[in-house]
């Protein structure tokens, strides 16, 4: 149960190709993470899977039946809002048992529905509360117990942590993997955040401008992006992209090398560079150097690093670790 | 957004509210069309066509130019006092003064005032030149009494419809500044801005949006102020305070001559359209933000 | 606004604000105190402010004379008919264009503000002609279909503003939750709109009950509100100053309670949502 099939489908909005033509295949318990830019198609991609927008074009299938054209409400499916979207006159209680409501469950059923999905996400005590008592986190909870009482085939999330602060994100995304693995249940999840991402998914589904620009497991796409794109994307920091004389040296048009992958000396190097701002997170010192010929490479050091500001070093990449591109920014096998 | 089924159902909802506002707006508007070519008179049931006739008539009118005069200078006297007057009465209230709420309540009432009401109790109590308040008010400081609605007729109407419409600009512009953030003000204290400086700089650009809609909502009120006059001065004296409505009204419940009182009615839109037509080109711009 | 300031400048800002406030509101005061006076007592001069004996007898006699409850009744069954046909009307075209809107929804909204830039004069003449011939004219029905379709855009522009502020996503959440068009109108959305819906209505009510131009073309006696009622006291004997106040008290003291409680509304509501 919790299959899903996308196949040749497409969005036009007005004039506007949102997504052009696209297929994907996403297997049953999986967790998928659609990311990519604002405006790369991927909240779209939900909605149309969600029954929320008409599809211009292809199918959409769920455990092997044709749902195009069939209402959201009889997709099997649950979401959950970026805004979280609780109904803010009822109380969390009711906000819970409103799909179970809609679906004609006897009272007895829904109570005990409702108290099981509540002591599961730490709700119990809120149940009488309105949401707009609530914190942010305890909010995204009641939107994710209202998700999961209906027992759906799929969970679909619509950036469901960007309005949570730096640290309750953290946790929650622990507690949404956690349930995931608990559940069983096929869910998919859009971000822009590619730590969200890496961290979470069994398979990412990279997008930029409504095309899928690589899908794989999150060390897949760490470790052979198929282009320069998900190589800048995916990564943090940032993947280093050096081109001309210094990238033909190594045998290509640009190649990148990660942060990770470099290192340094202060007397012999690949590129001659001169330090500037180094930013210390106590575990790691993320150098900005100044290279001579290839602009400001990010270098990660780890510990804490012994360069000062104005240093002159000498950066090296580690030889397997470099991922190189042709012309068009595809890589090269 | 939404899905096909939904776009049908939502143009299902709004079509009733649509066509019938397209009547109401329609059918009426090509009746007078109509009636403005005919000459037509409620104490004379024959009816002949009469071309340009009843325009020309209603034109040449000498009360029209002063009606058409007599409504400008109600509309804008109106406006005038209220957003000027609304201004410093919002930044007034908006100080921190004690009862804030009553003070409120106070000012807002004239508005719920009808304006049969408003007009009968200014006419009588307020500006009656024997017992008036004003009237004892002069005597006062030893002054002879006003015969307002003799004297200053279309002043004294502007000054009754300006106390209906003060309170509904002082508290729109009450609001709006109320939502003025004060981080801006305390930066531009810290800037060196003194009051009038932050006033001119900050809390006007402020306002100007509820200035706007201030302005457009009142004009499309004022453009038909009748019941103010018909109960203080009936038009008078002579046609001092017949405005653009109430001439239309005296010639067609009064003269009976539907052909004339149509012509004034199409003259009426395009006047009122010549108005519109600038506001709501501002407004659009400024409701859009 | 809120910031320290000294007791003095406290009280002096006070004391400015309360005299224009006052001043402001004293002729209803005025029309208030006058009601209780004798007729004598009304056109005293000097005016007597409270030293007067209090009697209640205009209110007697303005209901005796004039059948002042006829056109309570009528002024109520004018504003609330109109308010209610208005409503339902209403309603169903500002979900559909808060919630599903088209690039035309612009245009639309604009055009129906239009309707009420035109001048309602330049329609009196036909209508007038219409309601004679259909036996319209002093009759509450006839009233009720002009303010109805009078205060029609009004409404539509206030609720629509009102139920722009309720996200979008929470009528998606419901529909997802398996919610059919209707559940999802009873359990969602009238809930949360109804503080919208109460303060657009009472607005409504307030406008319909002090309307002064057809009321005092359409209607003469049978059916005449209010506003067309004390507008009889215009005439000469009108110099009945403590009657005229009594009446002039019933007719606006409901409307202006209601007016009290509504004033956060009125504004959003009467800016159509542009100024909050």
């Amino acid at each position: 149960m919790g299959s899903i099939h996308l196949n040749k489908v497409s969005k036009v909005f007005g004039d506007l190709k949102v997504i052009p033509s696209l297929d994907l295949e996403i297997n049953e318990g999986e967790f998928v993470v659609f990311v990519g830019p604002s405006g790369c198609g991927k909240s779209t991609l939900l909605r149309l899977i969600a029954g929320l927008e008409d599809l211009s074009g292809g199918t959409i299938s769920i455990d092997g039946n044709d749902v195009t054209n069939a209402p959201p409400a009889k997709r099997g499916l649950a979401m959950v809002f970026q805004s979280y979207a609780l109904y803010p006159h009822m109380s969390v209680r009711k906000n819970i048992a409103f799909p179970l409501k809609m679906a004609g469950e006897d009272k007895a059923t829904i109570d005990k529905k409702v108290e099981d999905a509540a002591r599961v996400l730490n709700l119990t005590d809120y149940l009488e509360r309105k949401p707009g008592q609530l914190s942010g986190g305890q909010r995204q909870r009641v939107a994710i117990g209202r998700a999961i009482v209906r027992q759906p085939t799929a969970f679909l999330f619509d950036e469901p942590l960007s309005n949570l602060d730096a640290a309750l994100r953290v946790t929650m995304r622990l507690e949404i993997s956690e349930l995931h693995h608990e559940l069983g249940t096929t869910m998919i999840y859009v971000t822009h955040d590619q730590v969200e991402a890496m961290t979470m998914a069994d398979k990412i589904v990279v997008l930029n401008r409504g095309n899928i620009e690589q899908v794989g497991s999150p060390m897949e796409l760490y470790n052979h992006p198929r282009n320069l794109f998900v190589a800048g994307f995916i990564g943090s920091p940032k993947m280093n992209f050096v081109e001309g004389k210094d990238a033909q040296a190594f045998g290509a048009p640009t190649i990148g090398i990660r942060p990770e992958h470099l290192s340094y000396s202060s007397s012999e190097g690949a590129w001659k560079g001169k330090v500037g701002v180094a930013e210390h997170l106590g575990s790691d010192t993320f150098c900005h150097v100044h290279t001579e010929n290839s602009g400001t490479m990010t270098l990660r050091v780890s510990g804490e690093a012994g360069l000062k500001h104005g240093d002159t070093i000498y950066l090296t990449p580690e030889e397997s670790r470099i991922h190189r591109f042709d012309d068009k920014g595809l890589a090269i096998a | 957004m939404a899905t096909t089924q939904m776009r049908t159902t939502a143009r299902l909802m709004l079509a009733p509210s649509v066509i019938l506002l397209l009547i109401w707006m329609v059918v009426p508007l090509a009746a007078t069309l109509y009636y403005s070519f005919q000459n037509y008179s409620l104490l004379n049931p024959i009816t002949s066509f009469a071309g340009w006739g009843n325009y020309y008539y209603f034109l040449t009118d000498p009360a029209f130019s002063s009606a058409v005069v007599n409504t400008l200078l109600l509309v804008g006297g109106v406006l005038l006092i209220s957003v000027v007057g609304g201004t410093f009465l919002a930044l007034l209230i908006d100080q921190p003064i004690f009862g804030q709420g009553i003070v409120r309540i106070l000012v807002i009432s004239p508005f719920f005032v009808m304006p049969t009401v408003a007009a009968l109790v200014w006419k009588n109590m307020m500006m009656n030149p024997i017992y008036g308040i004003f009237a004892w008010l002069l005597s006062l400081f030893g002054l002879p009494p006003i015969d307002f609605f003799a004297q200053i007729p279309l002043l004294s109407v502007t000054i009754i419809v300006a106390w209906q419409w003060l309170p509904f600009a002082t508290l729109i512009l009450l609001t709006a500044l109320q939502s003025l953030d004060g981080e801006q003000i305390e930066a531009a204290e810290m800037d060196g801005a003194g009051a009038v400086s932050r006033f001119i700089y900050l809390v006007l650009p402020h306002l100007s949006r509820a200035i706007t809609v201030v302005i457009l909502i009142e004009t499309i009120f004022l453009l038909s102020v009748f019941a103010e006059i018909l109960v203080t001065t009936n038009g008078g004296p002579g046609t001092a305070t017949t405005n653009l409505p109430f001439l239309v009204y005296t010639q067609a419940l009064l003269s009976y001559d539907v052909g004339v009182a149509s012509a004034g009615g199409v003259i009426a839109i395009i006047v009122a359209n010549i108005v519109a037509f600038f506001l709501m080109r501002i407004v659009g711009k400024n409701l859009e933000a | 606004m809120a910031r320290n300031v000294t007791t003095a400048k406290r009280v002096g800002w006070s004391i400015a604000a309360w005299f224009v406030a006052l001043l402001i509101f004293f002729p209803i005061l005025w029309t208030v105190i006058t009601s209780f006076k004798s007729e004598g007592a009304a056109i005293a001069f000097p005016p007597v402010f409270f030293d007067f004996d209090w009697t209640l007898s205009s209110y007697v006699e303005v209901q005796e004379r004039s059948d002042y409850l006829l056109h309570v009744w009528n002024s109520a069954v004018i504003s609330l008919g109109s308010t209610f046909i208005a409503l339902l009307i209403s309603i169903p075209a500002a979900w559909s264009m808060a919630f599903n809107p088209t690039k035309r929804t612009k245009d639309i909204l604009m055009w129906m503000l239009s309707t009420k830039m035109l001048p309602a004069v330049a329609v009196l003449v036909p209508f007038y002609l219409a309601y004679k011939n259909l036996g319209l004219l002093d009759t509450k029905l006839g009233l009720i279909i002009i303010l109805t379709m009078m205060n029609l855009p009004i409404l539509i522009w206030m609720l629509f503003s009102y139920f722009k502020e309720i996200p979008g996503e929470i009528l998606e959440a419901c529909r997802m939750d398996g919610a059919t068009l209707g559940q999802e109108i009873v359990y969602i959305l009238t809930p949360m709109a109804v503080p919208g819906i109460a303060s657009t209505l009472l607005l409504n009510i307030i406008m319909a009950w002090n309307e002064a131009f057809w009321t005092l073309n359409i209607s003469a006696s049978q059916a005449a509100p209010l506003s067309a009622f004390i507008a009889s006291y215009s005439s000469p004997e009108g110099l009945f100053w403590a009657k005229l106040s009594a009446a002039s008290t019933l007719a606006i003291a409901p409307i202006l309670i209601m007016g009290w409680f509504s004033q956060k509304q009125l504004v959003r509501g009467l800016t159509f949502g542009a100024v909050k």
